[in-house]
């Protein structure tokens, strides 16, 4: 199969096509731009509809409504987007909706800027709406993977009905990498969905609510949810380990910092260091059970963020203190080398 | 074999769309490449630059320390990245816009008047192609013949057909003029 060289935001767009979304609807933002463009040019010569919306709220509840359809679809947008987006995702949490929001996340608080960071992983898995909720949160570090991510998050969306999101950042967005594209999903092997608003002729009508008045059937509603994302825990794991099986420093980065951290353990061990990298692919549910165990073998899990340290607290709560858990970070935008997070490790390793 | 190049210059002058035909030269050639854009609140006349990665690996940091060769289209660019550039690096400069040499001793410089060159093809605005000539007389990575090819796929995507024959040129243009300056090429 042919190689094409695609930008990040484009081949998430390309894939999620292929994966079958048929309605697109955004709110542009840097550094997602492209990402609108594609699906404005491509989705309606593939028998989809692409509308942008007039804000990011009435993109997400557009979402809600197609998906209530049973369509499969999908949004996109960057971090302060998405914080607008946060009430329609709690709704279609409730509503047991499925659907694809991909955050190519940029510097923050506020407004921030438009460099790549990962400032919105508290947001992206400890439920950035309201109640008790999960999304499926998914964690590129290269543009072949995101487009497989896609069609994995647009699979797994269905199969739980649970949204599921896509997180990375500008760098993701933005870089070039050679891609093979999957293959377009077949219609007919897209999950039946029973429960859609299809109208309801010759049936009784479907229901899709996030609300229930009478605490017993809300505490029902939110049993079953709890039950579902304990089978999701239990299932739908995702990591790569690279080089851990000697280590003595162990890495846990995701995204670009994930791909970084790989050149990092490379130069390490031209040094003579031994180290190595888990990478989570799953942000939730998050791979607690590796990192157990690995750290029950090495003396340091060094994490890297391009944040103050959000996906550390999930790292710490892995390794209970069998190793120490430093941490490197960056804020603002700020991309570190490999060499700098180099220096990083050398203070960990007594050789 | 891992190899990061930078090309900078001014917004407009084509530095994002000669990285990209290497990186997909290179890809055409059976390499691992990435493409790495600034993406600043730029605008034309502002700076631009991108980093290009060529591997025979997979490619971890998209970013590099110590970039094996720059391709500098103006002065603030050669200021810039010169100090960053791997030990006996590789440094394309554009002589019509910038007017002094390297300051370290191990590189190997490779002044072309780019702009000068890419009027004399009466295609000015190809002088992004004529630097990318430039390099790969010094890149033993990717061959000319990626590059000219990998360029005609690019424009002909773009439906600029009628440019390929004017951009082959300024990419033989460079490669002919760096072979006079870099020995034993």
């Amino acid at each position: 199969m042919s190689r094409t060289l695609m930008r990040g935001n484009e081949a998430i767009a390309e894939a999620g096509i292929r994966a079958g979304c048929r309605c697109y609807f955004c709110y542009p933002i840097t550094p997602q731009g492209e990402l609108v463009e594609y699906m404005a040019r491509e989705l309606p010569l593939r028998e989809g509809v692409f509308l942008q919306a007039e804000s990011e709220v009435s993109a997400i509840n557009m979402v809600y409504g197609a998906a209530a359809a049973g369509v499969r679809t999908m949004t996109s947008s960057s971090s302060p987007g998405i914080s607008l987006k946060m009430e329609g995702i709690s709704y279609m949490a409730g509503a047991r909706l499925p659907a694809v929001i991909v955050n190519i996340m940029r510097g923050g608080p506020g407004l921030g800027n438009i460099a790549p960071a990962q400032g919105d992983y508290f947001q992206a898995t400890k439920g950035g709406g309201h109640g008790d909720y999960r999304l499926i949160v998914l964690a590129p570090s290269t543009v072949p993977e995101a487009a497989e991510l896609i069609m994995l998050a647009f699979d797994l969306s269905d199969r739980y009905r649970v949204p599921a999101m896509i997180l990375a950042d500008g760098m993701l967005g933005q870089m070039m990498e050679p891609v093979e594209l999957p293959a377009p999903v077949d219609p007919q092997s897209i999950p039946a969905r029973p429960w859609a608003l299809t109208g309801a002729k010759g049936r009784d009508p479907n229901v899709v609510l996030s609300f229930d008045l009478d605490p017993q059937g809300l505490k029902e509603m939110n049993r079953e949810l709890q039950q579902t994302y304990r089978e999701i825990q239990g299932t739908e794991v995702r990591w790569e380990c690279v080089d851990t099986e000697d280590a003595e420093i162990v890495l846990v980065a995701y995204g670009t910092m994930g791909r970084i951290g790989k050149t990092v353990v490379r130069l390490a061990r031209e040094e003579g260091i031994r180290a190595g990298l888990v990478r989570p692919i799953s942000l939730w549910p998050f791979p607690y059970e590796p990192i157990r165990k690995i750290s029950a073998q090495v003396p340091t899990v060094l994490t890297l963020e391009l944040s103050a340290g959000q996906m550390w607290e999930d790292v710490r709560l892995a390794v209970e203190q069998r190793a120490q858990t430093p941490f490197f970070g960056e804020l603002g935008g700020v991309v570190p080398t490999p060499r700098q997070i180099l220096s990083e490790v050398k203070r960990y390793v007594s050789s | 074999m891992e190899q990061g190049v930078i090309f900078a210059g001014f917004g407009g002058q084509g530095i994002l769309l000669a990285g990209k035909v290497l990186a997909r030269a290179g890809m055409e050639h059976g390499l691992e490449v990435s493409w790495l854009p600034s993406y600043g609140p730029e605008m034309r006349g502002g700076t631009a630059n991108c980093t290009v990665v060529l591997s025979d690996e997979l490619i971890g940091a998209p970013i590099v320390d110590a970039p094996w060769a720059l391709v500098a289209m103006n002065a603030p660019s050669l200021d810039r990245f010169e100090p960053q550039l791997a030990e006996g690096g590789l440094a394309v400069i554009n002589t019509s816009l910038v007017h002094r040499s390297v300051q370290r001793t191990d590189l190997t410089a490779v002044p072309i008047p780019v702009t000068q060159l890419a009027h004399n093809l009466e295609m000015p605005r190809a002088g992004n192609m004529v630097a990318l000539g430039a390099l790969l007389r010094g890149l033993d990575s990717v061959p000319l013949q990626s590059a000219v090819q990998a360029m005609a796929h690019e424009m002909e995507e773009r439906g600029r057909e009628s440019l390929v024959d004017a951009n082959r040129k300024a990419l033989e243009a460079g490669y002919e003029e760096a072979g006079k300056v870099i020995v034993g090429s």
